[in-house]
């Protein structure tokens, strides 16, 4: 089989010094997007345990995937957990989940805890939309645009042109920077034609490193078009896989103007963090009443 | 005296000669590696089924994408210009030209003189153009030449979501998943270029006749589409894909003077 330059590797993670055992909420968020999945385990609003995989053709399946793997090795069972919110494009495929709740507000109430209650502005590069969000300090959504038509300047175009140029995904970014002189965007925003065109540019002599430039540069400026439609209020922050990507970021930073927040955190995980994070409130609230 | 039109396209370079208004020959080649090449093969295959003499070739207008290409041009017309003169040379009664190729789709609204009106143009995406169908020809696995065909034996309206052309052939591979025949998922395809079409055509304005040029007119299956889609017939010339082509050799013929 040949390599396939798109795959990213899925991956798991127990945080270390959380536990559940002791906990007094443990709640869960499972983010179903188009092209990933993450479930992610929240004890006492903490991050506690999450894994994200590749979305199969079956949304259901998938969500169970994340979750089980989540859970895995933790000693934690799904029916320990108080709360379960399925968000993401296949939110309302979560079998096991409580309530869905749409991936935007979700998205703002992640970044928010990734990022810090500073976080105004929320770009949320996905693997098949564009978002951005503007919030409150609570992570409470007060507008959004969307861009769902267009692969361009998504993790699913991304993964198109590795394939196309036979790197490593994860090596798009690094290699981007590692040019002698920065190139001209290339001018198709549309992956179909940005694909012929870095075939005639690979064709004419250039290096690969120079074409993936010219690519990150034309994602960034697309995106920066459509931030610009709503407004950046700062503190700005990327969510999603494209956060990943300093060879799209950095260069999104320089158009923009504006220095996006940085943080220890999986940028992929907001989804799921958020819809987690409403299942805790939701958990406290019920208990509360109770008492 | 002999006159040629050059329609540089983003795929093919087509090629037209006239003499004394008539048509007298074709030509068309593929753009691999080198627009020169295809331009001179082209040329050639025009000027050697035609049987006269490079000489006699007195004016050559260039059009298309790629027109700044042909050097030995001596006038240039934009690809909106040269398709609304070669529509309104098949068809007098045109008054809109829909024109799509590889990489752009085109809707042009004419006069009865064939005076352009008003244009829309579908640029910088493939969803509205023949890289479309090449696309989901391949997710299909089909010929790109069968997808007419295999669309025209569908009975069953499958609509499709997705309006980039990255996502609709992942679209297409979950259809080929859920066991949907292929001709249902290439009128799908069809439908949805034609749709995208006729909504970019309803800015300017859609009056009859309708006249479909361009290389995707040559696929049966999406004119079908178009016709269901406007709800109205439309009328496709012999020669689809040299329309422009047409319009620039007839540009350059009513040049006066040599060149």
């Amino acid at each position: 089989m040949a390599t396939e330059f798109w795959r990213w590797t899925e991956y798991r993670k127990t945080m270390p010094g959380v536990d559940w055992q002791g906990a007094e909420v443990l709640t869960a968020g499972v983010d179903v997007g188009s092209v990933s999945s993450q479930a992610v385990i929240m004890a006492d609003g903490k991050l506690y345990a999450y894994s994200s995989m590749r979305t199969g053709s079956d949304s259901p399946k998938s969500a169970q995937n994340a979750m089980d793997w989540a859970l895995e090795g933790t000693g934690l069972t799904r029916d320990k957990l108080n709360y379960t919110i399925g968000t993401g494009y296949g939110r309302v495929n979560v079998p096991f989940s409580d309530r869905a709740v749409t991936e935007i507000a979700c998205h703002a109430r992640g970044a928010n805890f990734i990022y810090g209650p500073s976080v105004r502005t929320v770009l949320d590069m996905g693997g098949q939309d564009c978002k951005v969000i503007r919030c409150d300090e609570k992570g409470k959504v007060t507008t959004f645009l969307m861009n769902d038509k267009c692969a361009a300047g998504t993790g699913r175009g991304m993964e198109v042109f590795a394939d196309l140029l036979q790197i490593p995904i994860t090596e798009i970014g690094p290699r981007s920077l590692d040019i002698e002189e920065e190139p001209k965007p290339v001018s198709s925003t549309c992956v179909v034609f940005a694909k012929s065109e870095a075939t005639g540019l690979l064709r004419s002599g250039w290096p690969k490193n120079k074409v993936i430039a010219a690519y990150c540069a034309a994602m960034a400026h697309r995106v920066v078009a459509l931030l610009e439609r709503v407004g950046v209020e700062k503190d700005f922050a990327i969510t999603g896989g494209i956060a990943k990507n300093v060879g799209v970021t950095s260069r999104l930073a320089r158009e923009l103007g504006i220095k996006p927040l940085e943080t220890e955190y999986d940028t992929q995980l907001a989804g799921a963090i958020g819809a987690a994070l409403f299942g805790h409130v939701i958990t406290k609230k019920a208990k509360a009443g109770i008492k | 005296m002999i006159s040629a039109g050059i329609d540089v396209g983003a795929k093919n370079v087509k090629v037209v000669l006239l003499r004394d208004g008539a048509v007298v020959a074709r030509g068309l080649e593929m753009i691999g590696l080198n627009t020169q090449a295809a331009i001179d093969g082209a040329f050639a295959a025009a000027l050697a089924q035609s049987g006269a003499g490079r000489g006699e070739i007195t004016k050559i207008t260039a059009t298309g994408a790629g027109r700044k290409e042909v050097q030995f041009a001596g006038g240039e017309l934009t690809e909106v210009g040269a398709s609304a003169k070669g529509v309104h040379h098949l068809f007098s009664s045109a008054r809109t030209a829909i024109d799509v190729g590889a990489e752009e789709g085109r809707a042009i609204k004419l006069d009865e003189k064939g005076k352009v009106q008003d244009f829309a143009i579908n640029e910088k995406c493939a969803a509205g153009a023949g890289a479309f169908t090449e696309a989901m020809a391949r997710a299909l696995e089909v010929g790109v030449e069968e997808m007419g065909e295999l669309s025209l034996r569908s009975r069953t309206a499958v609509p499709m979501n997705a309006q980039c052309a990255v996502f609709a052939e992942s679209e297409v591979v979950s259809l080929i998943h859920a066991k949907t025949p292929k001709e249902d998922i290439a009128r799908a395809v069809h439908d949805a270029i034609a749709d995208r079409i006729v909504s970019m055509a309803r800015r300017i304005g859609i009056e009859k006749d309708v006249v479909l040029v361009g290389g995707l007119a040559r696929n049966t299956g999406f004119v079908d589409s178009i016709k269901r889609t406007l709800a109205i017939d439309v009328l496709v010339p012999e020669y689809p894909e040299y329309a422009a082509a047409l319009g620039a050799a007839l540009h350059a013929a009513a040049q006066t003077g040599g060149q």
